[in-house]
Parts: structure tokens; sequence; C-alpha cells
């Protein structure tokens, strides 16, 4: 069965169904990291900071056979209107886990052993999509950290508003009420077109999934472009 | 390609047999691609990425400066800065040492110039037997970041030696961002600081050996 899709949709800040926000990304942004980026969509704000290789601590975590990657999402008390309770919640606690198993696919830390690499991620404005802008900072601010990697990861949360697929939600798309309503699929992707992570609550036909996930490929593109100039700015400076 | 160039992770830098994959790349299939982000760099037929950021990896054969963390019953633990602890034994020392007195030839917190003369599973050896290596006793000890150091040393040590003649200060590297610097005066080997600052922070200028001789000219008048 085909989905239909309503005929004069229009999107709450008049974006094309395929039109991500502004990206902006920046590397090295900071300086007592081992590795750090920043990464935006729109409002969205996430900086991410590597820390390690170094020695896992408590001793009793270390893994002798290989190295470690730890994750750390965190919303910041003043990241959206209403203040957030700040320290760790239910929810950040599951998205830091989610980060870490989307990461993980790509960096190479089998040589590590016993040893950890931290990767914080702050999320200093929020419109939607926080952790999606937040796996894409930790995967520029691993590779800024010189970390060895397969390639890096692109995030993109796709939408379906009723019957419209739509790329990068914004709150108030999150919050769409007609027809199905909203279901949100964040999809993370490595650089060659593989998925890393998927979530999805709500309900879709798997062949309107098939259709978002190809978006995510489509936004994955730009998304990796954005990511590579700044990688490559910030090489050449230091050049 | 002459022109070193910045990849990323994932980036393919060679398609075809020509090159053998080095540091920080990987063969897939018929191509080379960089796993670390850095610049790459081909060398004969080797191509390898030379690591722009991050933390210090060891090497052997570096030439390191290390912190005394603890005495064992058969040697010295060292902290190089590493994630892996390094390990200084009695047997590295060009002297006897009687096993009683191992703290009164290095003890806690004492600062030392090493080698590494090999790395394993169990962690990093180290070595003091070869010349200019061995506990540090008086002077100056300061940090840099361990990726500015090819260019503090400069090529083939011409950064340094300019910097050893201008400040009459004997100074040795570690590859792993610490700096010893000693001189007869105080103000010798905070004036040799001062100028190992200046080449770090402009490190990515080129022609900087040129650059540093014209620092030396303008500050030697102040110094004074």
């Amino acid at each position: 069965m085909t989905a239909k899709k309503s005929e004069n949709f229009e999107r709450p800040d008049g974006r094309k169904p395929n039109e991500l926000r502004k990206i902006t990304a920046k590397v090295g942004i900071v300086p007592n990291a081992d590795g750090s980026a920043m990464f935006g969509f729109g409002d969205t704000i996430a900086i991410a900071a590597v820390y390690g290789p170094k020695k896992m601590h408590p001793q009793h975590a270390q893994d002798p056979e290989r190295g470690t990657l730890r994750c750390n999402y965190n919303m910041l008390s003043f990241s959206v209107t209403e203040r957030i309770r700040p320290g760790p919640s239910r929810r950040s606690t599951e998205i830091s886990k989610i980060t870490e198993w989307a990461l993980k696919p790509i960096v190479m830390i089998d040589d590590f052993a016993g040893n950890v690499v931290d990767v914080h991620i702050n999320i200093l404005q929020a419109n939607a999509s926080t952790r999606c802008a937040g796996i894409n900072a930790a995967a520029m601010a691993l590779a800024h950290a010189g970390i060895p990697m397969k390639n890096l990861v692109t995030s993109v949360s796709i939408g379906k508003l009723d019957k419209n697929l739509v790329v990068d939600l914004i709150k108030e798309e999150e919050d769409w009420e007609e027809g199905e309503g909203a279901t949100d699929i964040p999809i993370t992707l490595t650089g060659d077109g593989k998925i890393s992570h998927i979530q999805l609550d709500g309900k879709i036909t798997k062949k309107q999934l098939i259709e978002a996930v190809e978006l995510a490929k489509e936004a994955g593109k730009e998304i990796y472009a954005a990511q590579k100039k700044a990688l490559k700015e910030a090489g050449e400076d230091k050049k | 390609m002459t022109d070193r160039k910045v990849v990323i992770p994932g980036e393919v830098i060679f398609e075809g047999d020509d090159y053998l994959p080095g540091e920080g790349t990987e063969k897939r299939g018929k191509e080379i691609v960089a796993v670390r982000f850095g610049l790459a760099e081909e060398s004969k037929n080797l191509v390898k990425v030379i690591p722009l950021s991050g933390v210090y990896i060891p090497r052997r054969g570096n030439v390191v400066i290390g912190k005394v963390e603890n005495v064992t019953f058969n040697g010295w633990v060292i902290d190089i800065n590493t994630a892996e602890g390094a390990f200084l034994s009695l047997m590295e020392v060009p002297r006897y040492v009687n096993k009683d007195e191992l703290r009164e030839v290095m003890d806690i917190g004492d600062m030392v110039v090493a080698k590494i003369y090999s790395i394993n599973k169990r962690g990093i050896d180290l070595t003091v037997k070869l010349k200019g290596l061995g506990k540090l006793e008086a002077g100056l000890i300061i940090s840099i970041n361990s990726n500015k150091v090819p260019r503090v040393i400069g090529r083939e040590g011409s950064m340094i030696s300019l910097i050893k003649d201008e400040t009459n200060c004997r100074i040795t590297v570690g590859q792993n961002g610490l700096i010893w610097i000693s001189g007869n005066k105080v103000e010798d080997e905070l004036f040799a600081k001062k100028a190992i600052l200046y080449v770090t922070e402009n490190s990515s200028s080129s022609g900087l050996t040129d650059e540093m001789k014209k620092w030396f000219e303008e500050n030697k008048e102040k110094k004074k």
C-alpha cells in the first residue's frame, strides 16, 4: 500500500521536505581536549570533546583485550526554553549508550587494550535532532583526536509527519498532531553508506522506511561534506 | 603529489598497487585509505599519515622525559604522559646499583631523560644506557603539545641548535612534549622558554627558522 502524501503539505519553517537546516561545523574548539568539534543543525548546537586514549579507571572496568569507547551525552540546563534539571537523566543515559553504539563500528581501538577513549557531548542549544548533532560532532572530534577510524559517521533525523517524509526535524514538527502524528527516525550512516544506528518510535510502513533510509543517505552526503570541510580547514591551519 | 595534503579517516589517498600502506593507512581492495586525521606523505613507495593532533603515541627509539612515579624492587616506573606506564629496569642503568639503594639513584618525583627501547604488550621499556640520558639534576622543564615537537627541533635540528646557541642553554627535547632547559643563569633559561613557546605558537608559518633568527635579534636587546 502506497502511503498517500497530503496534497498541500508545508513544513512549519517553510523548508522543502529534503532540505536540512543550516549546518555549522567547526573543529578544535576546546583547547584542553585531545580533540574537539562543534556541530549544529540550525538552532541545535552540540559540542564534543574527546580525551584519550588514556588508562581506564576504575581498574576493574579495564578490558585487557581491546580499548573501550565511553560516551557521555549531556543537555545543558539552558539549552531548552523550559530549564531542565542538570545532571544525568534516564533520557541522557540512553542517548549516551546509543551514541556509543553508533560510533563503535568505525573506531579502531582494538590496539588500546586497557585504555579508554572518552567522548563528552554537550548540547548548548536544542531544537530537536540533538542526538544526531551530537553524533556528528563526536565523529569529527574523534578524528581530530587522532583516533584511528575506518570512516566518519553522519547522523540525521528523518520524520514522518502524517504521511510525509521530511528530513531534519525541528521541535515543532516533532510535536505534529495532524493525521497520523509524528514519527521520529534518527539514522546514522557510515561514510560508505552502511547503517550504524537507527531508532524508530511510531508507526511506518516498510516501504516508507526504505524511503526514509534513502532520504538519510542523501542528507548524509551534505553532512559529510560539511564535516570534511571543517576537518580539512583545521588541518590546513596547523600545516 | 609533492605537496602534503590533509586527509580525514576514510579518505582514499591512492588507487592502485604502486604504493604500500604505511602508518595511519590501510589497504582496502585496490585503494589505500587513511585511517587517521593528518597529513598524507609519500616516501619512496610508502604512504603514511603524519598526525596533526591527539595524544603522544610512543615509538621505539624516541627520547622522552618522564617523572619517576614509583620505585619497585628491580627498577622504576616512569610517567611519560602515555596511557601505558613506562618501566626503567635496573639492568638498563649504566652502572652497578645495589638493589637496596634504588632510591638513592632515583627517587619518586625525580625527572629523567630516557630512550624507549621496546614496546610490548606489557608496556613500554626504557633505557638510560646512552650518552645524554639519565636523571636530570637542575634546570627548567616545560611542557608543550607533543605534535609541535618536530617544529621545535626543526629540520635536522636547525631550530633547536639555533635556540641553544642564542641562549647559551643546554636543551633536551622529549618526543612526548616535555623539554628540559639548563643554563648558567635563570634569565637564560627563561629566555629559552620564551623562544620555544614562540615557536609552538607560530608553528604554522613557513620559514620559521629564519623568522626565529629575526625574533632573537629583536628580543636580545630587550633582555639586556
